[in-house]
């Protein structure tokens, strides 16, 4: 296409290079495949056990809520106290996850669990995530077979599983890993980082919790996971 | 969008005069602030972060041609489709096109800069495509037929009334005795309103905060989750991104993601940054069918290599408009363009050409907090001054100016003259304000004079009297 040539071409002028230098390809080629860290905040550089202190922290600093559980088994009890204490109706929607399909929904008798994409009726949707970053209280999911996307964004309710394991320091650590599940240079189609609830200052920059997204954003940490 | 940056002067009166505008303003200045500096205090790395970030865009300028190769690569095996634009004109085209490929009536649009620079809102409505801001900010301006005057706060300009106003003449369900009074009514009144449409559109349009070379994904950073609706729910996905938004790694958009929310809004991290990558998997649930890139040149080429290269760092966080004595006192319509603030006093000339845009490198009253503020370290005040000097070369600015410079550059160059001619003129002009020493009115100086008055000099120069102090303490020495 002619509009690629152009561009490329104009931009080759201006920096005064010629295609196929060896040199600058070289250059490129290093940094992509060394990709360096740059700097990482000491902030999450602590042991585990405080990274997912300061996690929670975080967290509820960007006004998300969070509850901390011994085993995978006690999520489907805490998510129907979650729904009972916010008064909504006893029905969540979720992808079908295989951390999210091995826990005991059955056994909380009155709730309806749906699986697949959300629908705009939805009003809880849960999901299950790949990690949790300390340094700003943020959560890292991906969509897939099983991992809609549609869950994390229709629903007024967000519930987010994540096991305390998965919890890491820095953003680079789960980039690291995220890079080591899917090959280098590959992604999920959609990588989402969430950090709280969705949120608008575009009213005369007062400050609204619950935007376009879900209004509420309830994380559960699985100490055992 | 029609630029009106040359008629600045006129626009910044105006601004000035007008009292909604001037209210709404208020929260500029106590708003974004405070935020910032918390923020920023509270990551102690924040000034090396500074420096990474500068130093990893500064490596991608250098080897943009091939950065931009590596994407296009990575995109196309992720099966989607990159399109090249490089000007405004084309990437109009390219977003009909598709359009009218997907027979698209209605297009979904989350907050995207680059839309506002190629003017797409009104070139789609002629064609016959109707375009659904979903940003708050942006919905409200939609609304009122404005422009964005702010490039994160839309709608920065516009007071908690006049939405309310516009929302009661645009919702024509609204019952008149609906209760909007409180901002929390107007964002579930739009919200509900936009839900519906996030379903009934054939095409979401996007920006993207970066573009990943070594992945081929677009991010994008956002709070209300508009934008991520806008891209997951209908079948087609297109993002419009600048060639300057390509980094080459993961981790290098994770180095410029500590600086961007801090600096924009003093949040650590925004609540929304999606990385995207192709369409939706072939056993994926839910995601757009086809995914579109179109990557818009449209004058930033011309910039790499010269004294403007640096601006290509700007992440738009807004932090120097934030600052900026001059945006807080006219906002962001007076400087006529779709880039407002210092930024856009630099940007505009580069892209729209400085023949159309007058007056904006001086909107500056060169303090120095844009530069001081800006995260990717750039130097905004000397590239206003470069615009200045070429504005200047080009003789582009009004001749009292040029003369008068003129006259000091010979005065400059010659100090006996000048010291013969002050020498002079001072007892003169000291003569005419004896009574009262200030001057309504002077020759040649009416810019100065309109708006307040001159302080009359004294009767010796400056010269003078350091020669008669010299020689007092001479004698007193001696
Ligand atoms: S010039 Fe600097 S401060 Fe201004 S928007 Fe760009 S990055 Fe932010």
């Amino acid at each position: 296409m002619s509009g690629r040539e152009g561009i490329i071409g104009k931009v080759r002028t201006a920096l005064g290079a010629k295609a196929g230098d060896a040199a600058r390809t070289r250059a490129v080629h290093e940094r992509l495949l060394a990709a360096p860290q740059g700097v990482i905040p000491a902030r999450g550089q602590l042991p585990h056990a405080k990274q997912v202190r300061l996690f929670c922290m975080m967290a509820e600093k960007v006004s998300a809520s969070v509850q901390r559980v011994k085993k995978p088994d006690s999520v489907p009890r805490a998510v129907a106290a979650y729904l009972r204490a916010k008064n909504l109706p006893s029905a969540v929607r979720m992808g079908s996850d295989e951390r999210l399909a091995a826990m005991p929904w059955h056994t909380m008798k009155s709730l309806e669990v749906k699986t697949g994409a959300a629908d705009p009726e939805d009003e809880v949707g849960v999901s299950h995530a790949l990690a949790g970053i300390a340094e700003t209280g943020t959560v890292a999911l991906y969509s897939g077979p099983r991992n809609p996307t549609t869950v994390n964004f229709l629903p007024e309710h967000h519930i987010v599983v994540v096991d305390a394991k998965d919890i890491a320091g820095d953003m680079e650590t789960v980039l690291a890993s995220l890079r080591q599940t899917f090959g280098k240079g590959k992604m999920p189609r959609t990588l989402n980082l969430i950090t709280g609830p969705s949120r608008s200052a575009d009213i005369e920059q007062t400050l609204l919790v619950g935007a376009h997204g879900p209004r509420a954003l309830h994380l559960i940490v699985v100490d055992g996971g | 969008m029609q630029i009106t940056s040359p008629a600045f002067k006129e626009n910044a009166r105006t601004a000035l005069a007008d009292p909604q505008l001037q209210k709404a303003l208020v929260h500029v200045r106590s708003g974004f602030i405070d935020k910032r500096v918390k923020a920023m205090d509270a990551l102690p790395e924040f000034d090396a972060l500074r420096d990474s970030a500068r130093a990893i865009k500064d490596h991608t300028l250098t080897h943009l041609d091939l950065y931009l190769e590596r994407y296009e690569e990575k995109v196309r095996e992720a099966g989607g489709v990159v399109h090249w634009a490089e000007t405004a004109d084309d990437a109009r085209s390219v977003v009909l096109e598709i359009c009218r490929a997907a027979g698209a009536r209605t297009v979904t649009k989350g907050k995207s800069m680059i839309t506002e620079e190629i003017g797409l809102n009104d070139f789609l409505e002629k064609e016959g495509v109707r375009p659904v801001e979903t940003d708050l900010g942006e919905y409200i301006i939609q609304l009122r037929g404005e422009h964005p005057s702010h490039i994160i706060a839309p709608a920065v300009h516009v007071t908690r009334d006049q939405v309310e106003a516009d929302f009661r003449r645009e919702h024509d369900h609204l019952r008149p005795d609906r209760d909007l009074s409180e901002p929390e009514a107007l964002l579930g009144e739009a919200r509900r309103v936009l839900r519906a449409e996030y379903f009934s559109a054939d095409v979401g349009i996007t920006g993207a905060n970066f573009l990943v070379a070594e992945t081929g994904s677009s991010v994008i950073v956002t709070n209300e989750g508009n934008g991520d609706l806008t891209q997951i729910l209908p079948r087609v996905h297109v993002v419009i991104a600048s060639i300057e938004k390509v980094v080459p790694t993961l981790e290098d958009m994770s180095q410029i993601l500590r600086l961007l929310a801090r600096s924009a809004t003093g949040q650590d991290m925004s609540v929304y940054t999606t990385v995207s990558t192709g369409p939706r998997r072939p056993d994926d649930p839910d995601g757009p069918e086809e995914y579109h890139v179109i990557l818009l040149d449209n004058g930033r080429s011309s910039m790499l290599g010269t004294e403007f290269q640096d601006m290509l760092r700007c992440i738009r966080c807004g932090a120097c408009m934030n600052h900026c004595p001059v945006y807080h006192a006219v906002g962001g319509h007076a400087y006529g363009w779709v880039y407002p603030g210092p930024m856009g006093a630099v940007l505009t000339p580069s892209l729209a050409g400085i023949d159309k845009s007058g007056h904006l490198p001086n909107a500056s009253t060169f303090c120095g907090r844009c530069e001081a503020v800006c995260p990717m370290h750039i130097p905004l005040p000397k590239m206003m001054r470069h615009w200045r000097e070429r504005e200047f070369a080009r003789g582009l600015n009004p001749a009292t100016q040029r003369y008068g410079l003129r006259a000091w550059a010979l005065f400059a160059r010659h100090p006996r003259l000048y010291r013969l001619a002050t020498s002079l003129a001072l007892p003169a002009l000291s003569f005419f304000t004896a009574r009262r020493p200030r001057f309504r009115y002077l020759p040649l100086a009416g810019g100065w004079t309109r708006n307040r008055d001159l302080p009359a000099p004294p009767s010796r120069t400056f010269m003078q009297q350091w020669r008669e102090r010299e020689a007092e303490k001479q004698g007193a020495h001696a």
